[in-house]
């Protein structure tokens, strides 16, 4: 797995993403659970078209991903998204050491076939 | 113990296991070649394997379904991309509607088995790649991941902030 530092430009983005109490409160209901931008905006006294530009400075910045489903733009933190995947990966992982665990008995039991 | 490596890489969305078993290549491979065989360890207890098809060669199908405990039928297959026995085995593992026809909604996994000797026996390794599942495909997309989460673990104290309402 690649762990890397921010470099300064994205250390930048990222504070000046924060630095507003919208965004703030956006990755933090993003973190929460996936949201669209409409139903986001229904949060806040702005327009949609406001909420929207919040989010995509909060995307520039890597802290929310957004994708289209239908009509609708829907907002996932990064967070939320690592999980998902890591989640997708341990149940692999669970499914093979069982299957391979199951593999062994089978060997196990041809082996005591053939010397009998 | 069965498993004696493992390696998860999330950017690269691939698990590799290695396992060693005290029985020659050429019977770790019938395991796999084999239909009745293959369905003895395939499905978990709670959900054996019935094999339909074991077209065992390069560009064929093996169709599966295991059956739950309520007698629900899950089935799947593989597209059989190589076969060269008794080492190598490659396929995509793929979901499949209830006629056994491919469900092109779900994600396929690609997966090649590797079988080695070793002193006393043999070692098998599995390298499934599994590319999407839409949440790990959008995860995989960027590269900046870790290093927003690591920063993001820093700014906690920042996020705690009293919301707008």
């Amino acid at each position: 797995m690649v762990v890397r530092s921010l470099d300064e430009k994205e250390t930048d983005r990222l504070f000046h993403a924060l630095a507003d109490a919208t965004r703030r409160d956006i990755v933090v209901r993003a973190a929460a659970g996936t949201l669209s931008v409409s139903a986001l905006a229904r949060f806040y006294p702005m327009s949609v078209t406001a909420v929207q530009k919040h989010v995509d400075v909060l995307e520039s910045a890597g802290l929310v991903h957004k994708n289209r489903r239908g009509r609708e733009q829907i907002v996932t933190s990064v967070q939320r998204r690592l999980e998902t995947a890591r989640n997708v990966l341990d149940q692999l992982e669970a499914a093979w050491r069982e299957r391979l665990d199951r593999f062994a008995d089978v060997l196990a039991e041809l082996e005591e076939g053939d010397q009998q | 113990m069965t498993v004696t490596e493992l390696s998860k890489d999330l950017d690269e969305a691939t698990l590799s296991i290695v396992a060693e078993y005290p029985a020659d290549v050429t019977r770790v491979w019938q395991l796999w070649a084999d239909p009745r065989l293959l369905e003895r360890w395939w499905g978990p207890p709670s959900h054996p394997a019935t094999v339909t098809e074991h077209d065992f060669h390069a560009g064929g199908t093996v169709r599966y379904f295991m059956t739950g405990p309520e007698g629900e039928q899950y089935h799947g297959g593989w597209r059989v991309v190589a076969v060269e026995p008794p080492h190598r085995l490659e396929f995509q593992d793929f979901f499949a509607n209830e006629d056994g026809t491919e469900n092109t909604d779900l994600p396929v996994s690609s997966t090649v088995v590797s079988i080695a000797a070793i002193e006393g026996g043999a070692r098998m390794t599995i390298d499934t790649r599994y590319p999407s599942t839409e949440a790990l495909e959008q995860a995989l997309e960027m590269g900046m991941e870790e290093g927003i989460t690591l920063a993001l673990g820093q700014i906690d104290d920042l996020l705690a902030e009293p919301v707008v309402s």
